[in-house]
């Protein structure tokens, strides 16, 4: 059994102490806590256990405290419960789902033990809660003041119309938005994503909450965009003393604003430590297996995918849920679930090998192949491309070329036209037009004015894997489907090749006869890459495919590429990650606006960015690397700008 | 302003600065509802084209009809002349196309009376039954729609979404028939089987022959709109707006009446409109079974006297009614969202309707594309 003394919840009435510093009653109980207990937490979960219908756990035994003025962070990946614990802490669960145990105090509230109408007064005060999505958690008919009024209206009643515009215009100040009345005519659809993210941010702090949920907040956003609002929510969590919890999927996010990390894998909390410990001596090899997954933008790294994926609620295993993704497991990790143990400080982590040794390890890469540029005999020659998106222009003269067996990558936030150029590359582009030449011959902007023979060669991976593949197709039609449309070879020989190509992407021939909807995330990009591979391309073109993934799954995905590179592939590769371009391309291109505003060997742009821009996006992109202590890199000397 | 002496070369720009003001003051949606209005215009025309032709093409001769198979050849020959139905087609087009324009339809061939007036008494029929309907069937739909959607996946909702399908599957005469059955011949006697209207008073006036009218068409429109409310009104509670308000303390109630409720109706209007476009059209079934004197009845009964006049009327006044119904539909789902509203470009002609047939399918919605 685990390690915390998991206290039966006891179900007390307590009134509702609102707003002001509420010296609580649980500043004295030993709260064996997961995180550094202060005297005062402001925020106390024990024992937390919810279940989805049958009985299945999705977060069991979850326990940790948050001191006022202390920011913690949620992190795992799709499944681990991150969301549910999130939601949990506003007595809130989704359809279907219950908590069935355990307690959770709030400026010592007891939350699950309020009944209905006392909990409603507790949620948006007490505590505020920060949505992922803000486009969608904005009620597209209100307008931005109707928002802001109805939580003013609801919490505090006896404000008037006039005051309670002040309140809001004053927490528009200090969110970032325009403190006018005309901003609140607005409605949400007429703002920009950093915008309406401030707008919930607003919402959250304008009753001056004492714990705050937000729950991946920037997933939505531009790094730019997203570097700003985490500043803004680290400032107003300090200016405000509020607690936070942070969920996140993402350990770089984390490491720009968070106290203390909290790793959760199935539900459980597999370790729990102060930030800089988590970074600097991962203890739980799930732990050291995503820092080690995690692409950096500071520093080329060997990713080292962890193997297999995440269980779902219901198919966990018995014993430690990681025990069958784990290099060091024993026979003892499937036999009992292993309790938190402090192995630091105030580090503590949920494994009975720890002693075992690190699981995984981050080892740097060696430094980018050198770029050897002899002219002439680029695969892909890019001299001008433009394209129009309606009446709007969103290419403007974009240029680049492709090396036989190199890997470029494009750059830019959401709307600088990157995936226009990869699907105009494609011959999926219908206004675009440009000079491409592709083997020194010119190559059509339509897929159906080339050749066939051209067109097998050219292959594109789209970017979410849940919709790419037909689901009513098994993954040995899609791929037999492909095969016969390029070759004519008999049914045999292309189930053949089918199974071949399974068998590069590290999948099991068995699969030919799965549909996608039995396939995870991870998988069915695999197959929507053998798609690709099976008709023998010369160039790969993948458009974000690694985005829809969790970071253990894309490590994988990545390390595929490489290897495919290293037999000889190209690959043209569109992201907004600039960690993901360290650590696969050895040329980068940047967009901004439909316009090239840098390109050049990774290393230099990402080490010397030559523009402003660039040198924006690099800063503004999480990394796991204080920026001190990042290794003085040689000055750039290659520079292909123009 | 422009004066004299600012050149051709400068009256451009002012032009286009002149525009620009304009398009400032107007309302982003004008553009697409002036293209609307046009296209209405157009299929109305168009369905004139149609139906003048139609008409014609009818296989016997409406003077034959009017006078029996045992007239003489010459008797025929003299009232066709008499109708003009010897004239080129297109000269009785434009001629009969200008008597529209001026409100003359002409006069119905089988009785002689004026179009226009044989129409207006029929159609204030229909209308009474169309709005006695609509008062029945929009509430009764928007509130179980609503009270079904809170209360999904129950055995209230499973039992109430079973006999919607069983009143959608069953044909709307069936269910006239089984009403009068029920409460007009053999359970009980206490309303009339046949809605026998006294000419000299108004439909509601008599409302006795409305009810089982309303009832059988009422029973068969409301289906289709509950289910759409239904479906729409579980998709604004699944939505994260709705989460996130729950989240911020907001009570239930006025989640649901300001949050949920007007983002569920907006796909209801394609419903209400599709609803009227059916029986502003002619319950042509209902008003059979219960002998209902309605446009439907009316123009079956022109079809079968092959009365053109009167074809051409009722054909041309549905078409009219029909573009409007879309028109207004279509104006009150853009003014109703603040996407359509205040966007500069609507792309989709109909914007919603794609959305509310695929809530009615699937329970999902399809996107809006501004």
């Amino acid at each position: 059994m685990s390690a915390i003394a998991v206290d039966r919840p006891v179900f007390r009435q307590t009134d509702l102490h609102y707003g002001g510093a509420v010296d609580h009653a649980g500043a004295g109980r030993a709260c064996d806590g997961v995180v550094p207990q202060a005297a005062s937490a402001r925020l106390s979960v024990r024992g937390l256990r919810v279940q989805i219908a049958g009985g299945v756990d999705v977060v069991s035994d979850v326990s940790f405290d948050v001191a006022a003025g202390r920011i913690v962070g949620l992190v795992g990946e799709s499944g681990s419960g991150k969301t549910t614990v999130a939601s949990a802490l506003l007595g809130h669960v989704r359809h279907g789902a219950r908590i069935v145990e355990g307690r959770i105090e709030v400026a010592g509230t007891d939350l699950l033990s309020l009944p209905e109408s006392a909990l409603r007064a507790v949620r948006g005060r007490v505590v505020a809660h920060v949505a992922q999505d803000p486009a969608t958690t904005l009620n597209p008919l209100l307008r931005i003041g109707t928002h802001m009024h109805e939580v003013l209206e609801v919490h505090e009643p006896a404000l008037g119309r006039r005051e309670r515009e002040a309140r809001i215009l004053e927490v528009f100040a200090e969110v970032g938005l325009p403190a006018e009345s005309g901003f609140l005519k607005r409605f949400p659809h007429q703002l920009s994503g950093g915008q309406q993210q401030r707008v919930l941010l607003a919402q959250a702090f304008v009753l001056k909450p004492q714990l705050i949920v937000l729950d991946e907040p920037t997933t939505a956003l531009d790094v730019s965009t997203q570097a700003k609002v985490l500043t803004t929510i680290r400032t107003l969590c300090g200016q405000h003393g509020v607690a936070a919890v942070y969920v996140s999927h993402d350990l770089a996010v984390v490491r720009e604003l968070v106290d203390d990390v909290i790793v959760l894998y199935a539900g459980r909390i597999v370790e729990a430590a102060p930030l800089t410990a988590l970074f600097a001596a991962p203890a739980h090899p799930y732990s050291q297996g995503l820092l080690a997954a995690i692409p950096d933008v500071a520093e080329r790294r060997a990713l080292q995918p962890i193997p297999g994926q995440a269980p779902a609620p219901g198919t966990r295993p018995a014993g430690c849920a990681f025990a069958p993704r784990c290099p060091l497991r024993s026979d003892a990790c499937a036999m009992q679930v292993p309790g938190l143990v402090r192995v630091g400080a105030q580090q503590r982590a949920a494994c009975l090998r720890l002693d075992a040794g690190p699981a995984f390890r981050i080892e740097p890469a060696g430094a980018a192949r050198a770029v050897v540029r002899s002219s002439g005999d680029a695969l892909l020659e890019v001299a001008q491309i433009d394209a129009w998106y309606g009446e709007r222009q969103v290419l403007h003269n974009v240029a680049l070329s492709l090396d036989a067996g190199e890997c470029v990558a494009v750059v830019g936030e959401s709307g600088s036209g990157k995936t226009t150029l990869a699907r105009a590359l494609a011959g999926l582009g219908e206004h675009a037009n440009g000079t491409v030449r592709y083997r020194g011959k010119a190559l059509s902007l339509r897929a159906r004015e080339r050749s066939p023979d051209v067109r097998h060669q050219i292959q594109y991976i789209f970017q979410n894997p849940y919709r790419a593949l037909n689901p009513r197709h098994t993954v040995g039609d899609t791929l037999i489907t492909a095969v016969r449309h390029f070759f004519a070879v008999d049914r045999a020989e292309a189930r053949r090749r089918a199974e071949a190509v399974l068998a590069r992407v590290s999948l099991q021939p068995t699969l030919l006869d799965a549909y996608p909807r039995e396939l995870s995330g991870g998988e069915r990009q695999r197959v929507a890459i053998a798609r690709a591979l099976v008709c023998e391309p010369q160039l790969l073109i993948c458009d974000e495919i690694t985005s829809a993934l969790d970071v253990s799954v894309q490590a994988t995905i990545l390390a595929l590429l490489r290897e495919l590179q290293a037999g000889g592939l190209s690959i043209l590769f569109v992201t907004h990650d600039l960690g993901v371009v360290r650590a696969l391309a050895d040329r980068v291109v940047v967009l901004r606006d439909g316009r090239v505003v840098e390109h050049g060997a990774v290393d230099d742009v990402l080490d010397h960015p030559f523009a402003a821009y660039t040198r924006q996006l690099v800063d503004h992109s999480p990394s796991l690397i204080e920026r001190a202590q990042r290794p003085d890199k040689a000055p750039r000397i290659v520079r292909y700008a123009r | 302003m422009t004066t004299l002496s600012i050149g051709p070369q400068h009256l451009l720009p002012q032009l286009r600065r002149t525009a620009a003001a304009l398009r400032a003051r107007a309302p982003a949606w004008l553009p697409w509802f002036i293209g609307r209005l046009l296209s209405g215009v157009g299929v109305v025309l168009v369905i004139s084209f149609i139906v003048f032709g139609a008409t014609q093409a009818l296989p016997s001769d409406p003077a034959r009809m009017i006078l029996g198979p045992e007239a003489p050849e010459h008797t025929i020959e003299t009232l066709r002349r008499q109708l003009g139905l010897d004239r080129p087609l297109v000269l009785q087009y434009v001629d009969w196309a200008g008597q529209v324009v001026s409100g003359n339809l002409g006069r119905s061939i089988d009785s002689n009376v004026p179009v226009a007036e044989l129409m207006a008494g029929r159609f204030a029929n229909s209308l009474t039954l169309t709005l006695a309907v609509a008062a029945v069937a929009f509430p009764l739909a928007l509130v179980l729609g609503i009270a079904l959607a809170l209360r999904r996946d129950s055995l209230f909702d499973r039992a109430v979404l079973s006999s919607v399908v069983l009143f959608k599957a069953v044909p709307g005469f069936v269910i006239g028939i089984c009403l009068v059955m029920i409460f007009s011949t053999s359970v009980f006697n206490i309303l009339p089987a046949a809605s026998l209207l006294d000419p000299a008073l108004p439909a509601w006036r008599q409302p006795q022959y409305l009810i089982l009218p309303t009832a059988t068409l009422a029973l068969s429109v409301a289906t289709y709109l509950l289910r759409l409310v239904r479906a729409s009104m579980i998709e604004a509670m699944d939505s994260e707006y709705v989460t996130a308000a729950r989240l911020r303390g907001v009570p239930e109630r006025r989640i649901i009446w300001r949050h949920a409720v007007p983002n569920a109706l907006i796909p209801a209007i394609q419903g209400v409109a599709m609803t009227f476009r059916v029986l502003f059209g002619g319950a042509v079934l209902a008003e059979v079974i219960f002998s209902y004197p309605g446009i439907g009845n009316t123009l079956n009964a022109a079809i079968e006297m092959r009365d053109l006049p009167l074809i051409q009327g009722i054909v041309l006044v549905v078409t009219v009614g029909v573009v409007a119904i879309n028109l207004a539909a279509d104006l009150i789902t853009v003014l109703l969202t603040p996407r359509l509203r205040t966007a500069t470009r609507i792309r989709a002609r109909s914007p919603g309707l794609r959305n509310a047939a695929s809530l009615w399918r699937t329970g999902k919605s399809w996107r809006v594309s501004v």
